[in-house]
């Protein structure tokens, strides 16, 4: 019999897939049902946020944060604020810090609860993006209740947050935060030790310590390895330092281990937000220097200089000292770094935003190698990817 | 802190002299300025050292100083897990020499100098893919770069006629408008329109 020649075929996946959660163009080269390489096309939501952000002033350039990583907004707002403090060298109200913790924890809830879900839904579950979406609507109400907006919620201002939260408000998250293990119980109930979701999970886009270094990989993605490295532990931020919790690892770094241990962050999130209610004392949420924020809405009612102070704000701008700072933080999806460089006026020079989402996506290479067609789909979701923030 | 930082410094610029331009602490962070023909060998350095183990490379980018010969400044962004410590490695290069690449050292470079290729149009060596990453296929320029305009050069739109999407230059309605609001007597270093009629009175 004569030797048949075995021709790799080559599938484009996407741009528009369900299972690409956005836009991604992937071209895979297949032998028969096994994947020999993918080339992620990506770049498709591509905004020029860095440009657009060297053209605004510090406060406009905030809500640009929002846009990155839509599901879980106010973690990117922090870097940002964080990176423009640092180099203000200004002091953030306590209760601020606060405020800015509970609602980075309720934006992470917000994230896990999206990414497992889709991962469920991803191999074959539909059922947990239904009771995970009524959860998290109440939490953009939270959002919305504080800021305004329920996703893009511009909350975060340098030198602290723009608007206090209500009596009521705190009441309410109080409620959430008991009633929402219920609703996780629910979801592991369903997926734990569901036959298919293991079978489509468990041992399936296995990451390494070695690679998982090498491909700068941060957050969930890292910590699925083994490795205990959690920002909010090794390089505190805010009021981190006063928070107890604890960080979930991971045994085997394969996508059932990532899906175990968001579950679990969300219960430490609850946690964290807890604490916050308990710890918070009333106070002023904005810095008073005039240098870093503008006045309160009443004060210039009176007071001329305050106007003339908020109009200054609000046309010029702030004026940052000349320097550059990385400001990371542990954002949902891993680390989320701006890399900020004042020129010294009311503008910054240039703001390079690191996302997680594209490092991990850069790993898609080498995780899917040797996997079926069908564990694309899987890794792909438990990579946590958003490509607002991959594209940016 | 920053003893600990200058002293890490003072320690990166004795074992790679020849390497390390100047090294500074400033708030709070190390920032090592290289030679660009050897930043490869500095990163390989800094990964391997027990001193060092910055193992992570959490960020390759270009930052644009079109007033400078050399205007490009190349930005690497190191993280050691062991020692919990973070490190800024800048190297400087104009749009004809090329940087060495580090993908060879750091597999993340990758996808990060094709980006900063893609920006800026830094050139790295060595690179084993240096396609563009976030514009678009056929694209033309590098739009980071501070004298590439915040509108671009082109638009696009469906043609009805020709079935496809086509490409036209910018057409705005209205200017880009920037507003100066340097207070002149801030010191603004500009002749303020009609002043330069009174230049010759005085």
């Amino acid at each position: 019999m004569a030797e048949i020649q075995i021709k790799n075929y080559t599938l484009n996946f996407g741009p528009q897939h369900p299972a690409a959660h956005g836009v991604l163009r992937m071209v895979m080269e297949l032998d028969g049902e096994v994947v020999e390489r993918i080339d992620p096309h990506i770049g498709l939501l591509h905004r020029g946020t860095e440009k657009l952000i060297e053209h605004k002033t510090y406060m406009q350039a905030m809500p640009y944060f929002d846009r990155l990583d839509y599901v879980a907004a106010m973690s990117q707002e922090h870097a940002f604020v964080l990176a423009a403090e640092k180099l203000l060298g200004c002091e953030v109200p306590i209760r601020a810090q606060y405020i800015r913790v509970l609602f980075s924890e309720i934006s992470r809830v917000l994230n896990h609860i999206m990414n497992v879900c889709a991962q469920a839904m991803d191999v074959g579950a539909t059922t947990p993006m239904l009771w995970g979406f009524v959860e998290r609507e109440t939490l953009m109400e939270f959002y919305e209740r504080a800021s305004g907006a329920r996703m893009h919620a511009a909350y975060f201002r340098v030198g602290g947050v723009h608007q206090d939260i209500t009596e009521k408000l705190e009441e309410d998250i109080r409620t959430f935060i008991k009633q929402f293990p219920a609703v996780l119980d629910d979801i592991e109930a369903l997926l734990t030790e569901n036959r298919i979701f293991k079978q489509r999970n468990v041992d399936i886009g296995i990451v390494s310590q070695e690679d998982a270094m090498a491909w700068g990989f941060s957050g969930v993605m890292l910590r699925s390895t083994g490795l205990a490295w959690d920002l909010r532990k090794s390089q505190l931020y805010d009021v981190y330092g006063k928070m107890d919790f604890d960080i979930p690892v991971g045994l085997n770094g394969d996508c059932f281990d990532r899906y175990l241990m968001r579950m679990e962050e969300m219960r430490q999130s609850l946690r964290i937000i807890e604490q916050c209610l308990d710890q918070m004392k009333p106070g002023p949420v904005l810095s008073t220097d005039p240098k870093v924020a503008p006045p309160r809405r009443g004060n210039m009612k009176t007071s001329m200089e305050a106007l003339i102070n908020h109009f200054k704000h609000y046309t010029e701008g702030v004026k940052v000292p000349e320097g550059e700072t990385y400001t990371a933080v542990e954002a949902p999806k891993g680390e989320f770094g701006v890399y900020l460089v004042s020129d010294g006026s009311s503008k910054p020079y240039r703001c390079k935003i690191r996302a997680p989402g594209f490092a991990h996506l850069q790993g898609m290479d080498f995780l899917t190698k040797g996997h079926m067609l069908a564990d694309a789909s899987a890794i792909l979701g438990s990579l946590d990817i958003v490509f607002g923030e991959v594209d940016r | 802190m920053n003893e600990a930082l200058e002293e890490l410094g003072e320690l990166i610029t004795a074992e790679n002299s020849a390497d390390v331009i100047s090294t500074k602490v400033a708030f709070d962070e190390l920032i090592v300025n290289v030679r660009a023909e050897s930043v490869d060998k500095v990163l390989e350095f800094l990964r391997n050292d027990s001193n060092c183990k910055f193992e992570v490379l959490c960020d390759v980018c270009g930052v644009d100083y079109p007033t400078r010969a050399k205007r490009f400044d190349v930005v690497y962004n190191l993280l050691s897990l062991r020692h919990n410590q973070r490190i800024i490695v800048k190297a400087q290069t104009d749009a004809r020499t090329p940087v060495p690449s580090v993908v060879g050292l750091f597999p993340a470079a990758n996808w990060f100098e094709r980006e900063a290729w893609d920006m800026y149009g830094i050139m790295f060596s060595g690179h084993p893919d240096l396609r563009r990453m976030l514009t678009d296929y056929g694209f033309e320029g590098h739009p980071l770069r501070k004298d590439f305009p915040l509108t671009g050069y082109v638009e696009l739109r469906y043609s009805e006629d020709e079935k496809r999407v086509v490409y036209e230059p910018v057409n705005l309605t209205q200017e880009f408008r920037k507003f100066d609001f340097e207070s002149p007597w801030e010191g603004a270093k500009y002749v303020l329109p009609g002043d330069e009629k009174a230049e010759g009175q005085g």
